[in-house]
């Protein structure tokens, strides 16, 4: 189908992709798996025509082409769904699939026959989609079904796929499993784009590896494992196992009794104006759902747990967070740190109270993006009298401070005094649970902590937080990496709609066993779930 | 309330329509175009000068043109070179005040005021100027109030049922999106941009040409401002401008009408102003602004 020859791609300082050549058949699904870095994305923005190679050559169907842009990748069947959906929630469903290839009549819009298309194209890949319903109103998984649809209505054969399971809960990912092979059978060829590997494992009939830029090898998804998978994306055998303490829990450190925030319009506002662009922060949609984003919700973390929260985003997580500290205000409920009530009071006085925060989006909370390293590394902690030395910070002792914090964290920088925007995204996490982690906290809440981090860096950020545990602190782990919250928590709660609505020791949680929940009550994976309905069911499930 | 009160209601909107719809077709294409008060102006005195030379159909396209043209800078600079779109705007609005009394000392020798100018023949809308107590409000109409009420279905169909309004709102909604299916971001921000201009030239030239016969300094009266607020108040949906022009038209006519020995006449005076206030600071809230408006796209940066 097509052929990838000797491809090269420089960008200063980086050879992102070197010399790589695969092949992809008719009418299968093939997967790329790396690390982060690994050129992967490279890659696949070459076939889109995003990129150009510096070198190679790209065959398709046995003739050569040259991509030099989206709509020629188009025009050639080449389709990307991209991971960040590149939808308009204020869009219906039918004006998002025909942006930009509509059917028109002297320049009129001809909906009817547009409309049939939508449905006759969904029909034929069992999609359930209601072409007139507002983006905004559905699902993750039912977004993601308008993205395929969008590149398939554009004829494409050749669908690339970029880690398509990152945002979905485990039922919606079997689901769009289910899609991906009818397609596959369809005729459709599929380049799947993943990292985790159980997931690659169970879909791929072929796996390509990348390391470095370069093809470690590509063989038959039968013909390899997990672990042997995962050795040659890092170069060394990895343990899947985290090693873990016995836990145990203590004093109740942080309790949260019957918490409700608003939330509506709070996260909107923020990513409105100045952060819209891209349309990639999904919970920015969410604007128009009139009940509480979280809504009376009650949990303790002992000190030595590590308590997590699993569930599908934009439950509440954001704005469960966001109203501990005071970021939107709590409307009712108290929130409790070591026994003392911090309920909305001034975000600096929470914080000096014993309580760190790694929050989701490092860029738009956790760092300012064009100060210095070091400036970053005190930020929250610059008011500390060791800092100051006659109402001026005192640069050397915190040169000092961060030099040491550099070294402990294992932050690999050229210079402290370069923007923390220059650093890879793995160091900039590390600046910021180098800060939260050093001013000893009785009390972490860690909010996708591993986003976005190659499975060094998680290794890195996940040890921290288990040692935090050992030493008897508190942790709120907040990810919507189920399997993160698995491997790292002592208990377990489920988050949907703004509740928690089940809660299971470490031990007993399963995805099998949580996945209702995350997907609102204990119906069967195969059911459509019509998100009015499903509201408070699974209540009964609380421990 | 008579008739006559809602005629001059009807007159005080049309401005403030086309300036809201002038600044609709800029925003849902993703551009803030606080420049509409200078476009307004410019349109103001080309069209008094078209008007004046060549007659009243001149006015209109000279208006039209000269607010484009102003638009025009503005789309390079928020377009192109991604200037901030209020700072752009604002500084528009500066250029379109001196620009103005400096022509008009050139060209009418004096600085604040042109001469007397041509309207179009006015219209009396037929059957309904048959109806008595209808009359002050279907007879003597301005072609260019009609041309603008008709403006209001119109973009309402274009943006919403046309290819060109479909890929216009795309780009003021998720232009990353749009650009990745093939949509030409940056000329459907020039298009919704130049169209706002002419627009508000349009605007402009109705005050000089149609309501006062003359281009003066200062004719304006911030209502290019308030057309915005009419705008955001309409939730940036045609109809909806229509419905906060008349509004806002009214309010403009009572404070016209309004005599009082007890209020002093300034307070009057006030009345369209403090409700530009109100209503901004009243429903904004509830207003759904197009998602990347005022947001410089740049390809290539994800």
């Amino acid at each position: 189908m097509i052929s990838i020859k000797g491809v090269t791609k420089r960008f200063p300082g980086v050879l992102a992709n070197d010399h790589i050549s695969l092949e992809v058949r008719e009418g299968e699904i093939h997967a790329i798996v790396g690390e982060n870095g690994a050129g992967k994305s490279t890659l696949m923005k070459i076939l889109y025509g995003l990129y150009q190679p510096d070198e190679g050559s790209i065959e398709l169907r046995g003739h050569p082409v040259r991509i030099d842009g989206p709509a020629r990748a188009v025009a050639l069947g080449i389709g990307m769904v991209h991971q960040h959906f590149m939808l308009i929630p204020r869009f219906t469903v039918l004006e998002n699939i025909i942006l930009g290839h509509e059917t028109a009549r002297f320049g009129v819009i001809d909906r009817r026959a547009s409309e049939q298309r939508v449905k006759e194209l969904a029909g034929q890949y069992g999609f359930a989609i209601d072409p007139k319903a507002m983006v905004a109103t559905l699902s993750v998984g039912q977004q993601q079904r308008v993205e395929i649809l969008k590149v398939l209505y554009r004829g494409a054969d050749l669908l690339i796929l970029d880690e398509p399971t990152a945002v979905l809960a485990p039922q919606e990912v079997t689901e769009l499993f289910a899609n991906l092979r009818l397609l596959a059978a369809g005729g459709k060829t599929i380049i799947f784009i993943g990292h985790k590997l159980d997931e690659v494992m169970e879909i791929a009939d072929r796996v390509t590896v990348l390391r470095r830029g370069q093809v470690v090898g590509t063989m038959a998804a039968g013909e390899t494992s997990r672990e042997g998978l995962a050795e040659m994306m890092v170069g060394r055998p990895v343990l899947f196992r985290i090693q873990k303490n016995p836990c145990h829990p203590g004093a109740p450190l942080l309790s949260l009794d019957d918490v409700t925030v608003a939330g509506v319009g709070g996260t909107a506002r923020g990513h409105g104006r100045g952060h819209g662009v891209g349309g990639s922060q999904g919970p920015a949609w969410r604007t128009r759902i009139a009940r509480a984003a979280v809504d009376g919700l009650s949990l303790q973390v002992n000190g030595g747990e590590i308590y997590g929260i699993a569930g599908v985003e934009g439950n509440g997580q954001t704005e469960l967070v966001e109203g501990i500290f005071n970021l939107q205000p709590v409307t009712s409920g108290r929130v409790m740190v070591l026994g003392k009530d911090v309920t909305n009071r001034p975000t600096a006085q929470i914080r000096a109270g014993g309580i760190a925060y790694i929050p989701e989006d490092r860029h738009r909370r956790g760092l300012v993006l064009p100060m210095s390293i070091w400036e970053n590394l005190i930020l929250g902690s610059h008011r500390r009298r060791e800092f100051v030395r006659r109402a001026l910070l005192d640069r050397d002792r915190i040169l000092g401070h961060a030099t040491k914090l550099r070294e402990q964290y294992d932050i690999r920088l050229a210079d402290m005094d370069a923007p923390v925007l220059a650093l890879s995204g793995g160091n900039q996490q590390k600046v910021i649970v180098a800060r939260e982690l050093a001013q000893s906290p009785q009390v972490v809440i860690a909010s996708q902590p591993t986003r976005g981090l190659d499975v060094g860096a998680a290794e890195f950020v996940r040890q921290r937080l288990l040692e935090m545990r050992d030493a008897g602190r508190a942790v709120l782990l907040i990810s919507a990496d189920l399997e993160e919250v698995l491997s790292l928590s002592d208990r377990v709660g489920v988050m949907f709609r703004g509740k928690i609505v089940a809660e299971f020791p470490a031990e007993e949680a399963t995805p099998q066993l949580l996945g209702p929940y995350m997907l609102g009550g204990a119906a069967p994976a195969e059911m459509e779930i019509p998100l009015a309905d499903a509201r408070g069911e699974g209540g009964e499930a609380r421990v | 309330m008579d008739a006559e009160m809602l005629a001059s209601a009807l007159r005080m909107s049309t401005p403030v329509l086309l300036a809201a719809l002038a600044g609709l077709w800029s925003e849902r294409s993703g551009v803030v175009n606080i420049g509409l008060e200078g476009m307004m102006i410019i349109g103001s005195f080309w069209g008094a000068y078209g008007s004046y030379a060549y007659g009243p159909f001149w006015g209109l396209l000279f208006g039209m043109v000269a607010g484009l043209l102003l638009a025009a800078i503005h789309a390079v600079a928020t377009v192109k070179y991604k200037v901030d779109h209020v700072v752009s705007g604002v500084a528009l609005n500066i250029l379109a005040l001196g620009l103005t009394r400096f022509l008009c000392i050139k060209i009418f020798n004096q600085a604040t005021a042109s001469e007397h100018t041509r309207a179009f023949a006015t219209l009396n809308i037929p059957l309904l100027d048959h109806i008595g107590f209808l009359k002050p409000l279907v007879t003597k109409v301005s072609p260019v109030i009609i041309l603008a009420l008709v403006l209001v279905p119109l973009s309402s169909l274009v943006l919403n049922r046309t290819v060109f309004g479909l890929r216009l709102r795309s780009v003021g909604e998720n232009p990353l999106a749009a650009d990745t299916l093939g949509v030409n971001v940056f000329l459907m921000k020039y298009a919704g941009v130049l169209i706002s201009g002419a627009l508000a030239g349009l605007a402009g030239m109705f005050l000089s040409v149609e309501h006062t016969g003359m281009y003066v300094e200062g004719m304006t009266q911030g209502k290019g401002y308030i057309g915005l607020a009419a705008m955001i108040f309409g939730n940036w949906n045609p109809a909806g401008a229509l419905g906060a022009s008349l509004l806002f038209g009214f309010a403009e006519a009572i404070s016209i009408r309004a005599v009082s020995s007890v209020i002093p006449y300034q307070f009057i005076k006030m009345i369209p102003y403090a409700l530009t206030l109100a209503v901004l600071a009243g429903v904004v809230r509830r207003a759904v602004t197009p998602a990347a408006d005022g947001v410089a796209y740049e390809r290539g940066g994800e």
